[in-house]
C-alpha cells in the first residue's frame, strides 16, 4: 500500500517546480546564502530520518543477511553467523534444485497474478469511470458504493470472500447450483480455481482505486474539447478513444506502476485466504519468501530471494518508466 | 578478509543507527517480576486469561514473584520467539508446540534442562516418559518440559452408529473403511469421515502415524531424511484414499484448513467420525453435541500389523514450557515447577481439555471418565514423539504441503497412485536436503 | 452533449453489473452476522431464517475489541496526523525550492518501498530493539515502534501528492509573503497549507487507512495490551472454533470508522489526487 508516491515522484510526470525555474532563484537570492541552502535539507531531515530508520538500514540489514548463513543455529547470535558468499544466492537460482525451481514457478505465478488483477483492475476502473463521467442521477450515490471495498480493512474483505468461495456451505457454490451453471460441489479455493479466486478478491479490492484515480484524471480533461470533437461528427466511442484514452496518459503511466507494485508485493490477501501453506497456483512470492524464510527459518535464503524480487521490480519499474516516458513524449 | 568486511559493514550499519552491537541480554526486569507467554489454549484468548489469571495470583501468594501475562494466538507464536530470540528482547518463560522443541532447542535460546535444573522443576521421574521424550533432540539435555498433553483419538457419533447397525467402533482400519461406507449417503449430505486436508499440520500427523504402523521412521537414527519408503508411501496412500478411492470423506475436508472444520461437520451431523485430538471435547462441546452423544475410541491399526509395524495410534502432542537464557532463571524455573505441580496440572488441564503430563496428576477422576482415560491411555501407551529433528518444522511444512496437494486432487477426481505420493515425497524431501 | 440511446443502455448494465459485484460481499458481510452460529455452518441462505443480534454483543467478550479499537485509533490517528506533518514540510521544500541530492531522495525513497514487507521484519525488528537497549526508549511491546513504522509507509505517498498540489499553487502568493518579511516556514504555514486544505486532507485519510488496517507488522512488534484491530480481529477464529457470524460482525463494527470517514473525505481524494496526478 506504500509504493504510490514514491513510483510517482521517479515517474514521468514533469514536476511543476522544473516548469516554473525562477521561482526557487529569487527566494534563494533573496535570503541569507547560508540558511536558505540548508533550509531544504532541514525541512527534509525529519522525513529523511524516519525513512531511514525504517526501510533504508532494515534493508540494507536485510542485504547484509543475504550473505549469511542465518538458520536456526545462529538465530540468536546473528552477528556471529557464518558468511556464505553467494551461497544463497545460488540456491536461488538453480532451477534443476527443488528450491529454486519452486521460486522461479512462485515467480511465474506472481507475473501472471499481478498482470492479470491489473489488466482487470483497470478494465473495470476506466469502464466504471466513463460510465460516472456524465453526471445523471444516482451518481454519487453509485460513486460511494464503488469505494467502499477499497476503504474496507483488509481482513475483513478477504475474509468474506473466504466465507463466501468454501465448496461446502459457501454462497458462490450456492448460485451456480441454483442458477444450475454447475453441481454447487467446485473447490474455489483448491487447485487452479485458487489462482482464479485469489485475482477476483484482490481485483474487488483494487479496482476502486483505478476508478478514483481515473475518475479524478477525467475530472480535469477540458469539457470544451469534448465539445468541439462533438461538433466535428465524433461519437461517443471515438471521443473516448481519441480523447479520452490519450489524455489520460500520464495517470495511467503511473497508476498502472502503482497497482503493479501494490500486486506484486501483496501479503495480505493471499495470507489471509491459505494462512502459510496457499495450493501451487496461488503461490504467490511474498508468502514463498515467509516460508523460506520465517517458517523454516532460514533467514539468508530468505533475504537474498527478497534481493532478487527487489532487483526484479527495479529492473521492470525503470524498463517501465522509460518505455513509456518515451511514448508519452512521442505522443 | 571477506568475514571482516562483512562485520565491518554490519558494526557500520548499527553505528549509523546510533547503536551498539549488543543483541543479548540486558533483562533489566527486577528479580520478582517474569514475562510468560502462554499459547491459546483455550475458546478464546480472554478465556485463557480468565483462566490462568487465579493461578497465577496463587503463585504469585505463594512466592512473591509476579507474573506477567500476555495469551499468543498461535498465527504469531512461532514468530515472536523467532524475534525474541534473535534480538534477546524476549519473555521469561514461554510455551511453546512441542514439536519444535528440537528447532528451538538447536538455537541455544532456552535454559538447558540437565539434571541439576531438573531438580529445581521436581525431577525428571515427575513426568510422563511420552511427554519428556517430545522435549527436545535425543542425547542433548532437553530445553523444554511438558506443560499440557494431548494425543489422538478417533470420535464416533453414537446415534449413526446405532442407526447403521454398527455395534461397535472400528479397531482396524479396514472395519473403518467398512463402518464409513454404511455411514456415507452423499445424497443426505452425509459422510463417514470429515478431516483437515488443508491443514499442513494435520496431514503431517496423519502421515507420521499411518508410516509408523506400516513400520517406517521420516527419519533415520542419523537424522537423515527417509520420507519416500515404501511403507510411508502405504500409509499417506490410505490416508488419501478416504477422499480418493474410498470415497468415505465429505469432499470439503480437502479444504478444510483447521481440525475445528472437521469438527463443525461432526457437530452439526455431516461426519459420523472425527479423528482428532483431545482438546477437540471443548470445541465438540461449543459445536451443541453433548458428551453422551459421542464415543471415543483409539485411532485403527493396520490388521494384521504389516512386517515391521507399530502399533501407534497418535503421536506424542502436547505444549511444552521453556525458559529463556540470561533472563530471570531462578524465579522461571519457580514458575515452571509450580505449573507442573499435580494441583495445578489437574486444574489447568481440566479447565483447558488437555491431559496431565505429571503421572501424579493423572489418576484424578477429572481424568478417568470414559472419554479422557482413552486418551490418558493412548499417550502412555500407544503414542511416539514427532521426529526430534533440528529441521522439524520443514519436515512439517514440506510433507505437509505436499498431501495438502494430493488431498485436494483426490477432491477434484484424480485418484493418486503409489507412484504419485512416492513422487511427492521425493520432491518433498528434495526441498528439505538442498535448504542447507 | 447527447448521449445516445446505446450509450443508455450500456450505462445502465454496466452500473448494474459493477454494484452487484460490489455489494454482494458486503450484503454476505451483515446478512452473516446476524444469523446464529448454527445457521452460518450449514448452506448458505440469502434470507436468514432467524435473526439474532447476539453477534454483535459476543464480539466484544470474546477478543478485548474495545481495547484494541482505541489501540487502533491512538495508533492511527497519531501515525497519520505526524506523517502529514513531516510531508508537508518535505514537499514544501522539494516544490519551492531545488537543491543538490533532490533526485537522489526520490530515489532512495522510491526503491525502498520494493523491497517485500515481510523480509524487513525481522532487521526492524532487531533496530527497534537495539535502540531499547542503547537509548532506554521501548519501540517493541507498545504502540510507538508500530506509530514511527506506520508514518513512514505512508509518508513517501503523501510528500508525492502534497508535492504536486503545491506546485498547483501559484508562487506568487508565498512569494509576496516572504516580500513582506515572513520566514519561509510561516509562509508556509500561513499561505500554502490553508490553500491546499484538499490535498493535505486527502493524505490524512489515505494514512489512516493504511495504519488502520495493516496487520503484519502490529502481529510482532505489540504486545497484548497494544494490540490493535487489524491483528484482533483474527483471533474470532482460534482453537476451539471459527466464530463466522463474530468475524462478520467484528468486521463491520472495525470497519464503520475508515468507511464513513472515507466515504466523507472522498470529495477530497479526488481533489488531491486531480491535482497531484494530473498535469
Amino acid at each position: 500500500m506504500t509504493s504510490l508516491s514514491t513510483a510517482a515522484q521517479s515517474g514521468g510526470l514533469p514536476p511543476a517546480d522544473e516548469a516554473a525555474p525562477p521561482g526557487p532563484e529569487k527566494v534563494r537570492r533573496r535570503r541569507r546564502p547560508l540558511s536558505s541552502r540548508a533550509l531544504p535539507y532541514l525541512l527534509l531531515a525529519p522525513a529523511l530520518l524516519f525513512e531511514l530508520l525504517v526501510h533504508v538500514i532494515p534493508m540494507l540489514t536485510g542485504v547484509a543477511i543475504s550473505f549469511l548463513k542465518l538458520n536456526a543455529f545462529y538465530l540468536r547470535h546473528w552477528l556471529q553467523a557464518p558468511f556464505a558468499g553467494f551461497d544463497n544466492y545460488a540456491f536461488s537460482v538453480n532451477f534443476n534444485s527443488a528450491i529454486g525451481a519452486g521460486l522461479l514457478r512462485s515467480v511465474g505465478v506472481t507475473i501472471l497474478f499481478s498482470v492479470v488483477v491489473v489488466s482487470l483492475s483497470w478494465l473495470l476502473g476506466i469502464f466504471g469511470a466513463t460510465l460516472l463521467q456524465r453526471s445523471f442521477r444516482g451518481r454519487a450515490i453509485l460513486r460511494t458504493i464503488f469505494l467502499v471495498p477499497y476503504a474496507l480493512p483488509v481482513f475483513a474483505s478477504v475474509i468474506v470472500w473466504k466465507f463466501m468461495l468454501s465448496q461446502d456451505t459457501g454462497m458462490v457454490n450456492h448460485v451456480l447450483s441454483s442458477l444450475h451453471l454447475s453441481d454447487g460441489k467446485t473447490f474455489w479455493l483448491l487447485g487452479n480455481n485458487a489462482f482464479v479466486s485469489t485475482a477476483i478478491v484482490a481485483v474487488w479490492r483494487l479496482w476502486p482505486f483505478a476508478l478514483l484515480t481515473l475518475m479524478a484524471g477525467m475530472q480535469s480533461i477540458p469539457t470544451d474539447i469534448y465539445e468541439a470533437a462533438s461538433v466535428d461528427g465524433a461519437g461517443m466511442w471515438q471521443q473516448f478513444r481519441r480523447l479520452t484514452l490519450p489524455m489520460l496518459k500520464p495517470v495511467d503511466q503511473v497508476l498502472i506502476l502503482v497497482l503493479f507494485l501494490w500486486t506484486f508485493n501483496d501479503f495480505n490477501v493471499p495470507y489471509t485466504l491459505f494462512a502459510d501453506s496457499p495450493p501451487a497456483s496461488a503461490d504467490l512470492v511474498t508468502i514463498h519468501i515467509r516460508q523460506s524464510s520465517f517458517i523454516t527459518w532460514n533467514f539468508g535464503l530468505g533475504s537474498a530471494m527478497s534481493v532478487l524480487m527487489l532487483l526484479f521490480l527495479l529492473v521492470v519499474t525503470v524498463g517501465y518508466l522509460f518505455v513509456t516516458s518515451r511514448r508519452t513524449h512521442d505522443a | 578478509m571477506r568475514k571482516k568486511a562483512l562485520a565491518f559493514l554490519s558494526a557500520a550499519l548499527l553505528a549509523a543507527s546510533g547503536l551498539a552491537a549488543c543483541s543479548s541480554g540486558g533483562s533489566g526486569s527486577d528479580a520478582n517480576t517474569i514475562t510468560y507467554w502462554a499459547s491459546n489454549q483455550a475458546p478464546s484468548l480472554q478465556k485463557d486469561k480468565e483462566i490462568l489469571t487465579p493461578r497465577l495470583a496463587a503463585f504469585t501468594k505463594q512466592t512473591g514473584i509476579k507474573v506477567n501475562l500476555e495469551v499468543i494466538a498461535w498465527d504469531h507464536l512461532l514468530d515472536r520467539i523467532t524475534t525474541a530470540t534473535t534480538s534477546g528482547d524476549g519473555p521469561d518463560v514461554v510455551n511453546i508446540g512441542n514439536t519444535w522443541s528440537a528447532s528451538l532447542q538447536a538455537t541455544g535460546a532456552f535454559v538447558d534442562f540437565d539434571s541439576a535444573t531438573f531438580k529445581k522443576v521436581g525431577g525428571k521421574e515427575k513426568f510422563l516418559a511420552t511427554s519428556l521424550s517430545s522435549t527436545g533432540a535425543a542425547g542433548k539435555a532437553p530445553t523444554s518440559v511438558p506443560l499440557y498433553g494431548l494425543s489422538y483419538g478417533l470420535f464416533y457419533n453414537k446415534k449413526k452408529f446405532a442407526d447403521a447397525g454398527i455395534a461397535n467402533p472400528p479397531t482396524s482400519w479396514t472395519e473403518f473403511v467398512a463402518d464409513a461406507k454404511k455411514l456415507t449417503n452423499p445424497a443426505k449430505g452425509e459422510y463417514g469421515v470429515s478431516f483437515a486436508g488443508a491443514s499442513y499440520t494435520e496431514n503431517v500427523h496423519f502421515a507420521y502415524i499411518l508410516g509408523q504402523q506400516y513400520g517406517s521412521d521420516y527419519f533415520d537414527a542419523s537424522g537423515k531424511a527417509t520420507f519416500a519408503t515404501p511403507q510411508n508411501v502405504k500409509g499417506v496412500k490410505r490416508y488419501l484414499d478416504w477422499l480418493g478411492a474410498d470415497k468415505i470423506s465429505i469432499p470439503s475436508s480437502a479444504e478444510h484448513g483447521q481440525g475445528q472444520d472437521a469438527v463443525a461437520d461432526f457437530t452439526s451431523g455431516k461426519a459420523a467420525m472425527i479423528m482428532q485430538q483431545t482438546g477437540t471435547t471443548a470445541s465438540i462441546a461449543a459445536g451443541g453435541m453433548k458428551e453422551s452423544d459421542y464415543g471415543v475410541v483409539p485411532l485403527p491399526i493396520e490388521n494384521p500389523l504389516p512386517p515391521g509395524g507399530r502399533k501407534i495410534t497418535s503421536f506424542v502432542a502436547g505444549i511444552n514450557i521453556s525458559a529463556f537464557k540470561e533472563k530471570n532463571t531462578e524465579a522461571a524455573l519457580k514458575f515452571i515447577n509450580y505449573m507442573t505441580s499435580p494441583a495445578v496440572q489437574v486444574d489447568l488441564n481440566k479447565q483447558f481439555g488437555s491431559l496431565p503430563v505429571v503421572g501424579a496428576a493423572t489418576s484424578d477422576p477429572a481424568f478417568q471418565t470414559p472419554t479422557k482415560k482413552v486418551f490418558v491411555d493412548v499417550l502412555r501407551n500407544s503414542s511416539k514423539t514427532m521426529p526430534m529433528v533440528v529441521n522439524e518444522s520443514q519436515f512439517e511444512t514440506t510433507v505437509g504441503a505436499a498431501l495438502k496437494d494430493l488431498v485436494a486432487q483426490q477432491a477434484t477426481g484424480k485418484i493418486a497412485s503409489e507412484a504419485d505420493v512416492k513422487a511427492a515425497l521425493t520432491a518433498a524431501q528434495q526441498k528439505l536436503t538442498s535448504g542447507g | 452533449m447527447r448521449e445516445s440511446l446505446s450509450f443508455k443502455i450500456v450505462r445502465a448494465v454496466g452500473l448494474a453489473a459493477l454494484t452487484i459485484f460490489t455489494l454482494v460481499p458486503l450484503y454476505v458481510m451483515i446478512s452473516t452476522s446476524i444469523k446464529p452460529l448454527g445457521d452460518v455452518q450449514n448452506d448458505f441462505k440469502w434470507i436468514p431464517t432467524t435473526i439474532t443480534f447476539r453477534p454483535f454483543v459476543d464480539i466484544w467478550s470474546t477478543v478485548p475489541l474495545a481495547r484494541y479499537f482505541i489501540n487502533s485509533v491512538l495508533v492511527a490517528s497519531i501515525s497519520s496526523i505526524a506523517s502529514v506533518t513531516l510531508a508537508v514540510f518535505a514537499a514544501y521544500a522539494i516544490s519551492r525550492y531545488s537543491f543538490r541530492g533532490r533526485e537522489l531522495f526520490r530515489m532512495t525513497v522510491l526503491s525502498t518501498q520494493m523491497f517485500p514487507g515481510i523480509l524487513f521484519l525481522l532487521p526492524l525488528y532487531l533496530i527497534y530493539v537495539n535502540i531499547g537497549q542503547v537509548t532506554g526508549i521501548k519501540l517493541v511491546g507498545n504502540l510507538s515502534g508500530l506509530i514511527i513504522t506506520y508514518l513512514t509507509f505512508t509518508l513517501p505517498f503523501s510528500i508525492w501528492m502534497l508535492v504536486g498540489y503545491f506546485n498547483s499553487i501559484p508562487r506568487g502568493l508565498d512569494e509576496a509573503a516572504l516580500v513582506d518579511g515572513a520566514s519561509p516556514v510561516r509562509a508556509l504555514l500561513s499561505i500554502i497549507v490553508p490553500a491546499a486544505k484538499p490535498g493535505i486532507v486527502a493524505v490524512l485519510i489515505y494514512s489512516f487507512m493504511t495504519s488502520w488496517s495493516e496487520s503484519l507488522f502490529a502481529s510482532v512488534l505489540v504486545d497484548d495490551s497494544s494490540r490493535t484491530l487489524a491483528v484482533g480481529l483474527a483471533e474470532y477464529s482460534n482453537y476451539v472454533g471459527v466464530y463466522w457470524n463474530q468475524v462478520m460482525a467484528a468486521s463491520i463494527v472495525v470497519s464503520i470508522p475508515v468507511v464513513v470517514g472515507f466515504l466523507l473525505m472522498q470529495r477530497y481524494l479526488v481533489q488531491g489526487l486531480t491535482a497531484g496526478a494530473v498535469k
